[in-house]
């Protein structure tokens, strides 16, 4: 376990073992390992198998990330010891809602997406605000050369782009839907939550839509716009 | 699906997306009840709904999912 981890700071861990009678039998074990003598054991145990989660996470994402050989198996040790310290910080937050390890789990999955976000731009293939607009019809599936009326429609969605976003939708739409830049990369480079950049790009998207069935290109949805 | 369908699919927002956060905030009891086996979408349809359209939130829950099935 990493030097780093600290010896728990579980003065509220009461408030979690008043749910533990609720819970699972693993979820139970865990509480109380935690929370006392075997408190270490039980610490390196979790963090072994986080060092493990973490590892298959970052492998099973390898093929959409940039961030490649060991630079990505740091990644997995750095999210899995930031996982541990969130873990053990935040033990009497813990309600039983799930299981321990679920909840538990949850934290190094967390943690890989962000590291991932951030480390890609020190192996970023593409800068941002680069705008690459030939390449949208590839990154929606669609060939305009074999329909029109597509490439007619693919116009308009730049027109919206350009005369209808705000300055900040539009750079987020283009960097994400346009130039692929990860959500994660996008929001870690600008400061931003991601559920930030994701309600930019759902209003842009709608925004788009609406625009698309104003001039006839598609069909109103009901119940769809909000 | 048709190409323009492919498109009409990425423009089409869904009114009962919960957005990130709030996805994030349950997506540990989320996932145990689709692990379970139980009827997690239906019972939480805007994070279903989320899940289905954002990749990030996407790949977190799978990679939980994954997490807690692999042990």
């Amino acid at each position: 376990m990493s030097a780093a981890v600290p010896s728990g700071s579980l003065s509220n861990v009461e408030c979690a073992r008043l749910t533990a009678k609720d819970l699972d039998e693993e979820s139970s074990a865990w509480l109380r390992r935690l929370g006392d003598g075997e408190r270490q054991a039980a610490e390196r145990e979790l963090h072994a198998r986080l060092v493990r989660i973490a590892l298959a996470e970052v492998r099973r994402r390898s093929a959409r990330t940039p961030v490649t050989g060991p630079e990505l198996d740091d990644v997995a040790h750095q999210a899995a010891d930031d996982a541990m310290l969130a873990i053990l910080a935040k033990l009497s937050d813990f309600r039983g809602e799930s299981r321990f390890i679920t909840w538990a789990y949850r934290f190094v999955i967390l943690e890989v997406s962000a590291k991932l976000g951030r480390h890609y731009w020190r192996n970023t293939p593409v800068a941002l605000d680069t705008g690459q607009w030939e390449r949208l019809p590839d990154r929606l599936g669609i060939d305009p050369q074999q329909h029109a009326e597509l490439a007619g429609i693919l116009a308009e969605v730049r027109r919206v782009v350009d005369e209808e976003l705000t300055a900040h939708q539009r750079r987020v739409f283009t960097a994400i839907v346009v130039d692929e830049v990860p959500l994660d990369a996008l929001a870690a480079r600008l400061g931003l939550r991601r559920n930030a950049v994701y309600k930019v790009i759902f209003d842009a998207r709608r925004k788009i839509r609406r625009a698309l069935v104003a001039n006839g290109y598609l069909e109103e949805l009901g119940g769809e716009q909000r | 699906m048709s190409e323009l369908e492919r498109l009409e699919r990425f423009l089409r927002t869904d009114p009962r997306d919960v957005g990130c956060d709030e996805v994030m905030a349950i997506l540990h009891l989320y996932v145990d009840l689709v692990a379970a086996g139980e009827d997690a979408a239906g019972r939480y349809p805007g994070v279903a709904a989320h899940l289905a359209a954002c990749g990030p939130c996407g790949e977190d829950f799978n990679g939980l999912l994954l997490a807690v099935s692999n042990g």
